[in-house]
């Protein structure tokens, strides 16, 4: 358990960075996405299913799905 | 010069969270009044949840503010974007392909069942009213990127949101006539475990999970209308 929480970590940790320093702002929003996604993963690990289920609906889908239409609705890439 | 500045704050803040965080005894009880939930939170609400007992009973005036707090900023967002909107119904969109629509369709309802089956449980079982609520929402924005030419009513959405928040205060009333207190328990606890339990417990959250999804439902409707 605790290797895979390990694992989870070092690959948020990727991901928070690549998602601040991508020009792209479209893989930038889905690298914060994955950001999401293994924090609900991390959260159910540490015994608390409730924050998960709020944290895989909000932070990943809804979140993104608002910063993709934000991105749509101006520029793509970071100058 | 300024990267170093900002590197310095940086440092300063993890170093001062990290002293703040040693202190707090992760995973052990310290707090009495903690300890009390879970001891007795299953025996004097019925629900088996004990995050549910605190949020929807011992915690529910909290959570009204709550509610009001995600309603307000729904209806900002709301405010925002209809300042120079003009509502158009007919527009011709580009079809999605036939299996993004098809597995859109397919996916929907039990996207929609997975959430109203988390707020209806939210009592017995992880989860509740504002986590079904955003499933239910999720659901939605599914739809809005496959099938684009589904639109959800706003008149709707308001319908559902406002009735759903007067259930919320209606009970709490009826708590506070029969008792003397606001959002008192007034219902049968029933057997703890049953899905008729906790008296007004799942009423609670279901009415917390209706108003959350449609407010989010709401909010994507917004801004998805925004970009077209």
């Amino acid at each position: 358990m605790i290797w895979l929480a390990t694992v989870l970590i070092c690959l948020m940790l990727v991901a928070a960075i690549t998602a601040a320093i991508f020009k792209d702002l479209l893989s930038a929003v889905i690298a914060s996405c994955l950001v999401s996604l293994i924090a609900a993963i991390l959260f159910y690990l540490l015994q608390a299913p409730d924050v998960a289920m709020a944290e895989a609906a909000i932070g990943a889908a809804l979140v993104t799905a608002i910063f993709v239409i934000a991105i749509i609705r101006t520029r793509r890439y970071e100058e | 010069m300024r990267k170093i500045i900002g590197l310095i704050l940086l440092i300063i803040i993890a170093v001062g969270l990290g002293l703040a965080l040693v202190r707090i005894p992760f995973g052990t009880s310290k707090s009495r009044l903690g300890e009390y939930y879970i001891r007795e939170g299953r025996k004097e609400t019925g629900a088996t949840n004990i995050v549910t007992s605190v949020v929807a009973n011992y915690r529910g005036f909290d959570t009204l503010g709550e509610v009001t707090i995600l309603f307000t900023a729904a209806l900002g967002v709301g405010a925002v974007l209809s300042i120079g909107r003009k509502r158009k119904n007919n527009i011709k969109h580009q079809p999605a392909s036939l299996i993004l629509r098809t597995g859109c369709r397919f996916l929907f309802p039990l996207i929609l069942l997975v959430g109203a089956y988390i707020f209806i449980h939210g009592h017995l079982t992880p989860g509740g009213g504002f986590q079904g609520g955003a499933v239910v929402a999720s659901a939605f924005l599914l739809i809005y990127l496959g099938c684009r030419e589904i639109r959800i009513s706003e008149k709707g959405t308001k319908a559902v949101e406002s009735l759903a928040g007067l259930v919320f205060v209606a009970v709490g009333l009826v708590g506070l006539a029969v008792s003397g207190y606001f959002l008192f328990n007034f219902l049968p606890k029933g057997i703890s475990g049953r899905l008729f339990s906790a008296g007004v417990i799942p009423v609670i959250y279901i009415a917390i999970g209706f108003k959350v999804g449609s407010e989010l439902a709401g909010i994507i409707d917004a801004l998805v209308e925004e970009t077209e």
